[in-house]
């Protein structure tokens, strides 16, 4: 990616996707677990995969495992962009 | 004696539109859904079945099928919960290609199992073209032979992506000129179109008990292979030939019996040729008394949902007393000389109260499977 993206830009951004995910867009919250979105593994390798095209960043399964909420999976990706 | 089977319910989702009796009313009208020489169901709305979920993960041949069964079960009248021992209910779904390398071709298979809580024999036939056929020639065996008091079969597919256009290319088979046109001597190869149909099997003593009404009665059934080659049919269409005999015996009918011939009818040079060739021999003078007609004219060739288009089609013509047309049937060739209809719809055995049809498919690889059908009153 050129330029800089701003921890929003992420955010607003994978709240799209999970919506395209099937998660309800107005429950879709930094506070949200995936379990409350169902928002299942394989929902988050494809999350993983689209993250490292738009944004080049890696997210292993071990990662994803960890993740318990919306805002956890900002957080790690917004972390190893900087 | 032998358990008699009753179609309880038929779908069908083709490039004529949702719903099997849209396939029928567009065909009979002479419409066709190939435009620009592909046949595409636009009237698809996976939306309407499946949640995102469940659609973002189910291929497009899958959805096609849920489609259609949709309608096969609902028109049986089985409401939320199927009226039968689950693991007495056969699901069977034939498909040629599957989907892409992402799924396995069982993927509709177990979808519609899945989705109905059908836990009974189930599987996945998958040779080509005579794969929703074989689906429906296994359902009707499953209910005879016992192991199966009911049978959701049919096929699925949905061929229109660059890699499986391609493989189809290859085979030499599809129309250049984009125009199917069955049996007639300007014809150049088939449509491949995307489709699925389904059909809702009973025993009839069980649709009988819960007070079912079928719309007709699969009687009879017969399969044979050319082992002649991996595309070409077999010129001398002796084993396709062999197929209609087989069914009819199976059926305990004769030539005389038949009122209507569904046709495999793909459009293509020697497929027509030798599917004309193997009726003549099959059916002798009877051949050429009653209309031979091909669905793939209206809807293109969706392969391994073919064989259970044409079967939906069968039933539903045989019900309403009419023979839709071949589309496209203008110019005779030497030697197809049959009624294939091709000015338009025919009326079926004026006087008779019950009506017989044979639904052929004379595959790719030489798979043939016939299936004859009786709707009206039992002779």
């Amino acid at each position: 990616m050129d330029g800089e993206v701003t921890t929003e830009a992420v955010e607003q951004r994978i709240f799209e996707i999970l919506a395209t995910f099937g998660a309800d867009s107005d429950a879709v919250a930094r506070e949200a677990t995936f379990e409350q979105l169902d928002i299942d593994s394989l929902d988050l390798v494809e999350l993983a995969q689209i993250v490292d095209e738009e944004y080049d960043v890696q997210v292993t399964t071990e990662d994803a495992e960890k993740l318990t909420t919306v805002g956890d999976a900002i957080e790690l990706i917004a972390s190893r962009m900087s | 004696m032998r358990r008699a089977v009753v179609v309880t319910g038929v779908g069908a989702m083709t490039p004529l539109g949702a719903g099997a009796p849209r396939l029928f009313s567009e065909w009979v009208a002479g419409r066709s859904g190939i435009a620009g020489g592909v046949g595409t169901c636009e009237e698809l709305e996976p939306g309407d079945l499946l949640s995102v979920k469940e659609a973002r993960r189910t291929e497009r041949f899958a959805q096609l099928a849920i489609a259609a069964c949709e309608e096969a079960v609902h028109g049986a009248g089985w409401g939320e919960c199927v009226p039968f021992d689950p693991y007495r209910v056969a699901c069977v779904l034939g498909t040629g290609m599957g989907g892409t390398a992402a799924t396995l071709p069982n993927a509709a298979a177990t979808a519609v199992a899945t989705r109905y809580g059908l836990r009974g024999p189930s599987s996945a036939p998958a040779s080509a073209c005579a794969a929703g056929a074989d689906a429906v020639a296994i359902g009707v065996r499953l209910i005879r032979s016992g192991e199966a008091d009911a049978a959701v079969v049919g096929g699925a597919e949905s061929p229109l992506g660059d890699a499986a256009r391609a493989v189809l290319a290859a085979t030499g088979m599809v129309s250049r000129t984009g125009v199917c046109r069955p049996f007639d001597a300007r014809r150049d190869g088939f449509a491949i179109s995307e489709g699925a149909a389904a059909l809702v099997l009973e025993s009839a003593a069980a649709a009988r008990e819960r007070g079912a009404a079928p719309l007709g009665r699969a009687i009879g059934v017969g399969t044979t292979c050319d082992a002649f080659d991996a595309i070409a049919p077999d010129p001398g269409a002796g084993a396709a030939s062999r197929a209609i005999e087989n069914a009819l015996s199976d059926a305990g009918i004769g030539p005389g019996d038949v009122d209507y011939v569904n046709a495999h009818g793909t459009g293509t040079p020697l497929g027509d040729r030798a599917e004309t060739r193997a009726l003549k021999e099959a059916l002798g003078d009877r051949a050429g008394a009653v209309p031979v007609t091909s669905a793939k004219s209206a809807t293109g060739h969706a392969l391994g949902a073919a064989g259970a288009v044409d079967a939906v089609a069968t039933v539903i013509a045989l019900a309403q007393g009419v023979a839709p047309p071949t589309l496209g049937h203008e110019v005779a060739e030497q030697g197809l000389d049959l009624d294939y209809a091709g000015d338009g719809p025919r009326a079926l055995g004026s006087g008779r109260s019950s009506l017989v049809g044979i639904s052929s498919t004379f595959a790719l690889g030489g798979h043939n499977v016939v299936l004859a059908f009786e709707a009206g009153a039992p002779a």
